[in-house]
Order: structure tokens, then sequence, then C-alpha cells
């Protein structure tokens, strides 16, 4: 990249800036246009000064004047005569019709501007993100994220708006200023010089001043970029911070960058109204001269009073164009100097040559049969020796395990054979191609590596799981009509800017890495890999408890519908009796709250959610209507009761509270309150500002939980009336809020699990859940429905940094991700250490199996994983110390006898 | 049945005996009931234990494991409880419970107990003092066993 603003500018925009200056140019044309027609119209038209020779004028006419050798002026229209009202009509329209021209001038020079700012802003944040992409890997120990985040972001931006005026602005407010300076000279030569002379000082001294405004200017961005990376470090520590109680330190710390920060923000305003100062008392100087030199000549006669008034009135234009040059002056140094202070950042030392991560043609070739590792030392900042003149011959299909003590370098080598770290000298050859030279895509197809943690993207399980086979488009997304027209115009756009037309959108996944043959093919082989890492029954209960849209998948909804059949007829068996209590629409179910109860169905938006609905205007008039708003009254006075005897006493932060009362402890001591108010007197005597509270109590009462006994046959009857009711009249527009419970019905808005149950799990049944999940399980098996609902599972947004997952989880889908790719070789690097013993030996032999026939390099966590390898490579302080199949390195004994004997 | 009922069945568990009936009401309320169909089991001799239940209605029988199989050596009916040594240590379980037929119990967490308990320390005393009469009991027995077989 250029570290010159200007020649990056230029380089890139040089075509756009010319159109601009050619705009600028022509647009002057009109806007002298505007200028002088007012004086034909106040002169001619209304003064009527061409008129006092000849009642009609011919105006209009247009010649362009050349000279006798070419054939004289070529006249291009003869005009027309007219008389004076006619002359003013006409010239005021014509002077209407420059002004919007120059308008239509101004607006057309200033979108074009922009865009060019904005396209090369849009180029330089490409580039910029390019690079870091290409950072070696060692860069990123030393830059903090937020500060890359904030160079990309923030830093560059003013530069889009200072690009547009890059070349226009100086060259079209120094003509402007050579046409003043020209004519004062026309005046008079000597007033000029000195004109001349003062403007010199100014715009030496002017940018003089504002040099320590630049430095300061300087200070203050990165100053500001450190603090986005300090803060960045408060959010990625947080848990350090509390478990050590040191928060009051991190505060210490801000304050005093702050504190800094406001130093050098200040002393830039004090400096730039310094310079400013200056500014306005050089550039009234000049008038200072003007009357003192020019009064004296026209006083001693040597220049017309007139004279001096014409330099007086040909200065005035002169002030503003010279002080906007100085002021761009300062914002080109200013934008020069952010645009440097960012680019440095993305320019390390060893960053990987663009060639390596161009786009394959086709699909990725083999990777190769024998990696020969010549003299690998790996030395961190030149210090300690990490590892240590490390060869070793790796056939690509061999199953080679290595061991050592935990400094002993072993995850450094595999992070070398990963190529995340760099040797400091010697060489990884493929084949007698070096390593470092081989495309990432072939790596990245033909090789995988798993360390020790996984870092997944916020993006579904199943981006996730294909992440790595996602190397290039290899089906293009297909657009129709309109659509195609808005991608192409997006895409020229984007080459534009020099940004790389690749879509998103397209279908990316190289199914024939995943041993799949399209998309319809490609579930099996997930399936596969998730139950290679043990991590297909996780995926499958997130897929019982995510949802779909009946109308995106008609298919599987009624799949769901017949497992729901079946699951009901399983229910009916002796044996199973009293698991769920299903929903009837004629009947009361005693495991739903009143609420669930009178709603009977699933809550989609806020309106009926929870407590809600109880404030529900709707409801309110169907409890009023059937009468039940006094009996809901009745009993929630009785729940209040109650809970008030039940739980006055206990301490308010009793965890009980929050598990079983009805009342919060904040709440209660009103409550109780209102009940000594009340007196026993009844419902009738409970103010209107306590109905709302009392009637959402009741609201939550489950029967076959709670066990007060408020609920009885009569009850029942009157609440299914409530649900009818409620359900009948139900307006039009709130329908949307509610999806009906009904068995014959997919429910989009409940998951797929509450889909198949259609019932609630009878409280108190002993095993339920297992027993319920055996049932599930049946049936499941029998509509062959596990794998879709897999496929469900898969669509789980897995979170920042995965941390919806539980970390063994994050780590199993990292392995999966590493061997749906099927890698021709695959370094394993201390990847199980997460799990406990024995599903770390489980792990090992499942990946040996997926890797059947092909090669795995194993870093041991612990040596005794080591003994189901071809090889061992046992390596002390750095360096390979014994290597051999492991019957005869424990006939030799030695270290990795003693390794042996620790595990 | 409800909760009212629940309490009077409590009151009749002779380690809850003493206590108000408020606090009985709460421990039913905070209490799970748990129902189990004929031959299942409610707790298996060797687990560890984190509750205690009373029994609500029907009959549970207590085996013990032997050399020759599990053996019968008690029913417990209505009031009956057990599982009670589980929360105030934590022994592992010293029988399997079986229901014998429909079983209904109320389950009464280790957690919830002490949380009770902490905060009323009045049926602290109340216990210990069933407690104590049990100890007094059951040295009285060995009293007279160990006269027995002196003499």
């Amino acid at each position: 990249m250029q570290r010159n603003l200007f020649t990056y500018i230029w380089r890139h925009s040089r075509h756009e800036q010319l159109v601009i200056l050619l705009l600028v140019v022509f647009a002057q044309v009109f806007y002298f246009l505007s200028l002088s027609v007012p004086k034909s119209i106040v002169n001619n038209g209304i003064s009527g000064n061409a008129f006092k020779d000849s009642p009609t004028v011919t105006m209009l006419s247009m010649t362009i004047p050349l000279p006798g050798f070419l054939g004289g002026s070529i006249r291009l229209f003869d005009g027309f005569s007219a008389d004076q009202m006619t002359y003013l009509v006409i010239m005021s329209f014509v002077y209407l019709g420059a002004v919007i021209v120059n308008a239509q001038f101004k607006r057309n020079i200033n979108t074009q501007k922009g865009r060019m700012g904005e396209r090369m802003l849009r180029r330089l944040r490409y580039e910029l993100y390019d690079r870091i992409l290409r950072f070696p890997a060692a860069h990123f120990r030393k830059v903090k994220q937020a500060e890359l985040a904030t160079m990309i972001k923030d830093e560059v931006e003013p530069l889009g708006g200072f690009i547009g005026d890059a070349y226009v602005q100086p060259m079209f407010l120094g003509g402007q200023a050579l046409t003043a300076v020209a004519f004062i000279f026309m005046q008079n030569w000597l007033l000029s010089l000195v004109v001349i002379a003062l403007l010199a000082v100014q715009m030496i001294i002017v940018p003089r001043l504002r040099k320590p405004v630049l430095v300061l200017g300087r200070q203050r961005q990165l100053s500001a970029r450190l603090l986005a990376g300090r803060i960045a470090e408060t959010a990625d520590g947080v848990n350090e911070i509390h478990i050590h109680g040191s928060s009051n330190y991190e505060r210490a710390d801000i304050s005093e960058r702050l504190g800094h920060i406001f130093r050098i923000r200040f002393d830039l305003y004090n400096k730039k109204f310094v310079a400013k100062f200056w500014n306005n008392i050089l550039s009234q100087a000049t008038p200072f001269a003007i009357y003192l030199l020019g009064g004296y000549f026209a006083i001693t006669g040597k220049m017309d009073v007139g004279a001096v008034v014409g330099v007086l009135l040909a200065y005035k234009d002169l002030p503003s164009p010279i002080k906007e040059l100085i002021d761009w002056d300062q914002q080109r140094q200013d934008v020069q100097i952010k645009y440097e202070q960012v680019i440095d950042q993305f320019q390390p030392e060893g960053m990987m040559p663009e060639e390596l991560q161009a786009i394959p043609e086709g699909p990725p070739p083999p990777l190769g049969h024998e990696m020969v590792l010549s003299g690998i030392t790996v030395t961190e900042d030149g210090r300690v020796k990490q590892l240590d003149g490390v060869s070793l011959v790796i056939p690509t299909d061999k199953k080679i395990a290595v061991i050592g003590a935990s400094s002993s370098g072993k995850d450094v080598l595999g992070q070398v054979m990963a190529r995340i770290v760099y040797p400091s000298s010697g060489s990884v050859k493929i084949d007698g191609k070096d390593l470092l030279q081989i495309p990432e895509f072939l790596l990245g197809s033909r090789m995988a590596y798993i360390g020790q943690e996984t870092y997944l993207f916020p993006q579904s399980v199943r981006d996730n799981l294909l992440f790595g086979l996602k190397h290039r488009p290899t089906t293009p997304a297909t657009y129709e009509g309109e659509l195609q027209t808005a991608r192409e115009l997006f895409w020229r756009e984007a080459e534009r800017s020099g940004n790389p037309v690749l879509d998103p959108n397209a279908d990316w996944i190289d199914y024939e890495l995943a041993g799949a043959t399209g998309p319809a093919d490609l579930l099996p082989c997930m399936v596969h890999a998730l139950k290679q890492v043990e991590l297909d029954d996780d995926i499958y209960s997130l897929g019982l408890r995510g949802a779909i849209d009946a109308g995106k998948r008609p298919d599987l909804a009624d799949k769901i519908l017949k497992a729901r059949h079946a699951l009901h007829g399983r229910l009916q068996a002796p044996e199973n009796a009293g698991l769920i209590e299903p929903f009837n629409a004629d009947k009361y179910n005693k495991n739903l709250s009143v609420a669930e109860n009178l709603l009977f169905g699933t809550a989609l938006g806020a309106a009926f959610d929870g407590d809600n609905l109880a404030a529900d205007p709707y409801m309110q008039t169907v409890l009023a209507r059937t009468g039940l708003d006094q009996d809901l009254l009745r009993m929630g006075l009785s729940i209040a009761e109650t809970m008030v005897e039940l739980f006055s006493g206990l301490s308010p932060d009793n965890p009980l509270f929050e598990q079983y009362s009805f009342i919060s402890a904040d709440e209660l001591p009103n409550v109780r309150l209102l009940l000594q108010r009340l007196g026993g007197k009844g419902v009738e005597a409970v103010p209107p500002a306590d109905r709302a509270r009392l009637m959402t109590l009741p609201l939550r009462y489950i029967e076959a939980r709670h066990r007060l006994g408020l609920i009885d046959g009569a009850m029942e009857d009157r609440l299914l009336a409530a649900r009818r009711a409620f359900a009948e009249n139900l307006p039009p527009a709130l329908r949307g809020n509610v999806e009906f419970y009904d068995f014959a019905k997919y429910n989009s808005a409940a998951t797929l699990l509450d889909n198949i149950l259609f019932g609630r799990v009878v409280y108190g049944q002993a095993q339920a859940e297992s027993r319920i999940r055996k049932l599930l399980t049946e049936v499941m098996a029998e509509l062959h429905l596990r794998d879709s609902v897999i496929e469900v599972g898969l669509e789980y947004n897995v979170g920042v940094a995965g941390r919806r997952l539980p970390a063994t989880q994050r780590q199993k889908l990292g392995i999966a991700r590493a061997l749906i790719k099927r890698p021709q070789f695959l370094v394993v690097n201390e990847a199980v250490a997460v799990f406990d013993g024995r599903t770390q030996d489980r792990m090992r032999d499942n990946i040996l199996a997926a890797a059947d026939g092909r090669g795995v390099m194993w870093i041991a966590n612990r040596p005794s994983q080591a003994l189901s390898f071809d090889e061992v490579v046992v390596m002390q302080a750095g360096k390979i110390v014994a290597h051999g199949a492991p019957q005869e390195l424990e006939a030799k004994g030695g270290l990795y006898a003693e390794l042996m004997a620790s595990t | 049945m409800n909760l009212n009922e629940e309490v009077e069945i409590l009151k009749g568990v002779p380690l809850f005996a003493k206590m108000e009936a408020a606090k009985l009401k709460l421990l039913a309320f905070t209490g799970e009931r748990m129902t189990f169909s004929t031959d299942q089991e409610v707790c298996h001799q060797g687990d560890p234990g984190d509750a205690m239940y009373v029994i609500l209605g029907g009959v549970a029988d207590v085996l013990i494991d032997t050399p020759t199989g599990p053996l019968r050596v008690a029913q417990l009916k209505k009031n009956g409880f057990f599982g009670e040594t589980a929360i105030l240590c934590d022994a592992p379980r010293n029988a399997t419970i079986r229901a014998s037929e429909s079983l209904l119990t109320l389950r009464i967490t280790k957690d919830m107990f002490y949380r009770l308990v902490t905060e009323f320390p009045t049926m602290a005393i109340e216990m210990m003092r069933e407690l104590a009469h049990r100890v007094e009991d059951t040295n009285r027995k060995l009293r007279d066993a160990t006269a027995n077989k002196a003499a």
C-alpha cells in the first residue's frame, strides 16, 4: 500500500477526479451566467438602456468567435428581436434557467464527489480487512482485536469525506485566488505585490502554528485506539476482574487514561484557537495595508481613489478561498497522518502472499504422500527455543502419536504442521513442496487441525459444522428479474471499489469433500460426523426444543403430526396411563395454569404471554361477560390469604419465595395490609386498584401442582365456557397473537417436542420424564424422524464464540468440523483434553476409525493414548528423543517407559 | 387430595407431630407430590439419598438386600415415612422401597427441609426432641437386650 495518501487516491480515482474537475470548470460558465444576467436585466430590461435608440433589440444570438484565418466567427443562432417587456420576461427566465442549471451542476458534482469518496473508503476498508486475513498468526498476539476494528471502522472514516475534495478543492480555490490576485495586479502592481507578500506570510505562518495541532491530533487518535483496546480487555477479562475483586484497579487505569485523553484534547483546543486567532489577525492585515498604502498613494496622487476602491473590492474575494485553501491543507495533513498511522499497523512482517489465498479454480488436488520436517526450530521472540532442530518423516497415510511432557514442545509441533506457527528455521516439505508455499484452500481441504480450544462463529451449528467445506462458490446463486439486475449493479459497484465479486449467497459447500453429491444427501454426512463425536444426541435434544414453520416445512410438520398420533396411541396403554394430560378442548387441564387453560394455545408475541394475559383488554371483556372475573378475584383472594399464611415470617431473601410463592417477598407486606383492610369482607370490598394484582394470582395457579383445591367441577365448567368464548369471539386483529391447540394441526409457534407431546407431563409421576423420553425415542425411531429432528437442531445458534453450547459440546463440534472434511491428514493437538478420561479414549478410537486409511498426527495429552498408534514420537525439551513402534520403544525403556508409567 | 388433607397426614408423622400447623402447611406446599405405580422403586438400597418421603396413600414394601436376593422386612402404609436419615445425615439409602400397590407420597427434599429448619428453629427443636426420644428408646431396647443376654 502506498504510504502517501495522495498517490493512493490518484491511483484509484484519477478518472473520476478528472471528470469532476471538468464538471467544475464547466459549471463555472453557468455560474458566471447567473452572475452576469442580472446585470443585463437591471440595465436593459428594467432601466431600458439598450432600448434608448430603437424599440427592439436582437437578443440571444449565439456566435463562436474564431479568428479570421479559420473562416471567421461561426454563427449558431441568429437570435430574435424583442421589445423591452419581452426582453425582461425572457431574460428573467434565462436567469432562472441558469440558476437551475447551476444548482443541478452543484448537486451532480457533490453526488459524484460523495460517491467517489465512499468508493475509496470501501476500497481502503476492504484492503485493510484483506490484510488482516493475511497477517501472520504471531501478529495477533501483538495487536488487539478492538484496535483493529476501531481502525477500520472509525479511523479511516474521515478519509471518505476528504477524498472527494482532494484534488478538486485546491484547483478550484487556487483558481479563484489567482483570478483575484490577477485582478488586483491589473489595478495596481505595487499594491498587489504588498498583498502577495502578506498572503505569503499568512500561508507560511498559519500552517506552522497548526503543526502542534497535528501532532496532538495524532496522539488523540492513538490514545482513542488504546482506549478501545482497553475496554475490550475489560470485557474479555471480566470474570478475572470479578473473581479477584480488582474492579477498582481497572477503574484507576481507565480514569488515568481518560485524564490523559482529556489533556491531549484540551491542549488541542488551545492550540487550535491560537492558530485561528493568528489566522484572523493576518487575514485582516491585508486590508490594513491597502488602506494605509493605497491611501498614501491616493493622497500623494500616485493612484486615483477609484483604483484603491477597486483593489479593496477585488480583495474582498480573496480571503475566503485563501482561508479555505489553508483549511484544506490542514485537513490534508490530518488525513495523511491518520492514513499513515492506520496502514502502518497493517503491514507486519511475514504477511501471507496473496497468491496463497487466491480463489481455486476447481476441486482441490491431493496433498501428497510424504511430509518431511527438517531442522525445525521455533523460538519465541528469539529467546526460548520451543522446538529445537526437529527432523521427522511422516507418510500422509500413517497414524503417528507424539508424546512428551507439557513443556516438551509437542503442541508447538502440531501448530507448525497446521501452519499456525511459522518455524524460525528449518522447513516442512510435502513431496518436496514447502508447506509455506502451499495454497491455503489446499491445506484447508486436505488437512485438518483440531486444537485444544475451538472457536465457533456466532451462527448455527450447521454453519459451524460446514465451515471447513467453504473454499469457493461451487454453485452460483440464481436471481431472477429485478433481483438479477440489482445484483449485477451491486457487483459492478464492488468492482469499481476494488472489492472481489464473490457472492456469499452462492452455495460454497464442497459436497464432494464431505462425501456427498449435493444438498440432498448432505444431511446423512452431517449426522454421521456428529455421531463420530457423540454429539448427535445433544443436537437431537436441541432439535426437539426448536421450532419449525409448518408453511416452510410441510413435510416435516406432517411427520411430527404422525409422531404425535403414534405417541398418543402408546399413551393409551395401561402402563403408560397418566403420564401426560393431553390438550383436550372440552376438558379442563389440571396440569396447566388457569391462564393456559383460558388461552388454550401458544401465545405469539407479548400480548397474551404470561401475566400480560390478565391485563389484556379483550381477555378482560371475556371474563366480565362470563362473570368469571368475580370468581377469579375470589380465587385470588383465597390464594393471597394462603400465601400470607404460609410465607409470613420467612426472611425475604429465602429462595423458597422465588420458587414457590405466588407473591414476591417485596409485595407480601402490601398484600397482608390489603387483607387486613378487607377484614374478611369478600371480593366486593376489594378496591379497584388492587383488583388487577389479585386477578393475576389465580392465572398462575396450577391445580395439580399447587393443590389448594380451588378449582372444583363447577369452576372447571365455567373456565371451559370462558375458553370457548375467548376463541369464538377473538377479533381478527388479535388472531395473530395465539395459535390454538388442535390435535389435527401442527403448531408452528411451539417446539417440536411440545407438538409431539401435545399435552402436559403430569405432575408428581415418578420418573415421568425418563419414561416419556423412552416412548419418544421409540416413536421417533419407528417413524425415522431422528435425522429430521437433528436437522432442526442444526439450526440452533451457538452464540458468541459458541458460548451457548457447553465447553465439551463446543469441542465436539470443532472435532466434527474437521472430520466432516474427511481430511487426508489430520492433526489432533491435545484436542480431547477437555473430556473425562473414558470419553478421551472413546474419542480417540472414534477419530481413528473415522480416519481409516488416512493419516493422523495425534499429539497426546496423556501418553497412554499413544498405545493404539503405528508409530510414536517421544519429545523432550523441544527435541525428538525417541521414535518407533510402541513395542520397540517399550523394549528400549527410557523416557517412553517413564511417561507410560506415569499414567 | 388437597393441601389441608396432606397437612392432616403430616400431623400423624411422629417426626413432625409437634410442629405448628402453619409450618406443616408450608412443608406440604413446598413438598412435591409423587405417585408411583405398582412395583416401581421409590429408592434403591445403597443409592445416595436427597429426599424423604411421607406416604399419603397406598402401601410400600421395605426390602433389604441379602445374599439370596431382596428380602421384605416391613411394609409401610399411609402416615408412614422413610428416608429421614438421608436428609439428616448424608447416609446412603439403607433399604429399597418399592410400591406394592399404587403409592402416593409427599417428597420433601433435603434442600427444602434445611431451608425451612434454618428459617424456623423451633421446628428443629421439636425434631431434636423427637430424635432424642428415639435414641433413648433404642438405648433402652439395647439395655434390655444385653440384660437378657447376661441373664
